[in-house]
């Protein structure tokens, strides 16, 4: 099978100019694929750079050598070498990103922070809204709320936002940040519903989740990240 | 942000190549080279002095480089270095193709004229000559720009300074340019109007799949406007990359120190 993600020998530090050029190694020796319709789950204690591996598949964080390699359109594209405008266009119509918090865009509605990815790929708005409203319902969150912008909303109902905004389009890789992490049993449910589905529809997944019966019911595969850990 | 239609084969709009410029002794911009696609949003950051104005200004013609040039892909395809064009011809890019949005909307509008009036210079300068039609358009942009049309025949000095940016864009956006300059665009307004006028220009960057330059030293609204990011220091360009991986993983020094001194939202 044609792995969807292919990370070879990834390395990250951070050197911190500021507080005396102190280097901070994140990880070392990244390596490990992802096939379609799989996810796999990132373990490991906190610090470990899981999150920091999330960020470098997604073009975030820039890997000081090593390969990224993802399948976009077809080919593999090394995003450690990427031009930006390629990593905007895989972006765009390959990788998905549920990160923790929802960078909430000021004054847009709702049911439209969730539609946009649909629209920017073309997408007519009244069909891209029709598929954010049944998303929105889906999670739980009440239709009187879908015209307002959701930065006033509660953590977990901006979560949710942020979840239906990730799962809606039909991209090939998805990497979840903690997705379940401020949200109640019955719309963890609602979560794990909606990975079984993406993995149905072939899509590979990386994914973060602290609870372990969560994990339990989304992993294919864990991959342990200290074994990536950076300390020499 | 969204990024329509950003092909990946597509031609460059506007290159620059090793730019320079000194003012005598000072060198205010060292050799600068990138492209700019059409639809990309390219955001200049950098404290006061860093040279960022002064490319802004040779990048759209305004002042001649020292050394270097600036090759511009005009609406017929054709690819000409800014330096060739005669004042007419750059004039007219000015009027048709280009937008250039002041930090005081005072430079960009005439003040003393209506608001209508200065929507609709701007398609009487690229031929329009039906009153009724110009008209209907400037009300239209008025309305796109969130302006009451009940204020179209006042002139903005009567209006308020977030009005007044709005009318500037409206004013540069109605001959639906490929290429817009910012200097500055919220630089003199109350965060909650800046958050506004943000909000819109991101909107309508998109919708209208405009190229931007926009020279800012707040990353706040780099990070929200563009695609990606120059920062200088001393007239170089220090660092540049995709604005997230440049605000979120600063490699320079100085970028580092800008990035840390974003206060908390």
């Amino acid at each position: 099978m044609t792995a969807m993600i292919d990370i070879a020998d990834a390395n990250k530090t951070f050197t911190m100019h500021l507080q005396g050029g102190i280097e901070l190694p994140v990880v070392r020796g990244v390596t490990f694929q992802v096939n379609p319709g799989e996810c796999v789950v990132l373990s490991g204690p906190s610090g470990a750079g899981k999150s920091s591996i999330l960020k470098m598949i997604f073009g975030n964080y820039r890997c000081d050598s090593g390969r990224i390699g993802i399948r976009h359109r077809g080919a593999l594209i090394d995003l450690a070498s990427a031009e930006p405008r390629q990593v905007l266009n895989v972006r765009r119509s390959t990788i998905g990103y549920v990160s923790q918090f929802l960078r909430a865009v000021p004054r847009v509605a709702t049911i439209d922070v969730v539609a946009e990815p649909l629209i920017v790929n073309g997408m007519a708005r009244a069909n891209a809204q029709a598929r954010a409203g049944g998303l929105l319902h889906r999670l739980n969150i009440p239709e009187r709320l879908w015209q307002l912008p959701p930065a006033t909303f509660s953590g977990g109902e901006q979560q949710r936002v942020n979840i239906a905004r990730g799962f809606i389009s039909d991209l090939p890789i998805l990497l979840l940040d903690e997705p379940t992490a401020s949200l109640d049993a019955a719309n963890s449910a609602v979560v794990v519903e909606l990975v079984a589905e993406k993995k149905r529809q072939g899509v590979a997944m990386v994914a973060i989740v602290h609870d372990d019966e969560i994990r339990h019911l989304i992993a294919d595969r864990i991959v342990d990240v200290t074994s990536f850990a950076a300390a020499a | 942000m969204a990024d329509p239609d950003l092909r990946e084969n597509d031609e460059p709009l506007l290159v620059a190549t090793s730019l320079s410029k000194s003012f005598g002794r000072i060198a205010a911009c060292r050799d600068v080279s990138f492209a700019l696609y059409p639809g990309e949003v390219l955001a200049i950051v950098g404290e006061s002095g860093s040279g960022k104005s002064t490319l802004l200004q040779l990048l759209s013609g305004q002042l001649a480089p020292s050394a270097g040039h600036v090759a511009y892909r005009m609406r017929d395809g054709v690819t000409r270095d800014l330096t060739t064009l005669g004042e007419a011809e750059r004039r007219f890019l000015f009027r048709t193709d280009w937008g250039f949005v002041h930090q005081d909307p005072a430079q960009g509008l005439r003040m003393a004229v209506s608001a209508g009036a200065n929507v609709g210079e701007r398609l009487m300068a690229v031929g329009w000559n039906h009153y009724g039609r110009i008209r209907d358009t400037a009300s239209d942009w008025l309305t796109r720009v969130e302006i009451d049309i009940a204020r179209i025949d006042d002139a903005p000095r009567t209006y308020s300074g977030g009005m007044r940016q709005r009318l500037q864009i409206a004013r540069n956006l109605v001959t639906e340019p490929r290429l817009v300059f910012m200097d500055e665009p919220t630089g003199g307004l109350d965060v909650s109007v800046q958050a506004r006028l943000l909000d819109l220009l991101r909107g309508l960057v998109a919708e209208l799949h405009l190229a931007v330059i926009i020279v800012t030293h707040d990353l706040a609204v780099a990070r929200l406007l563009s695609h990606r990011v120059m920062v200088m220091k001393g007239g170089r360009v220090i660092e540049t990359g995709l604005t997230d991986q440049v605000l979120d993983d600063p490699r320079e020094p100085y970028t580092q120190l800008l990035v840390s001194s974003i206060l908390p939202p």
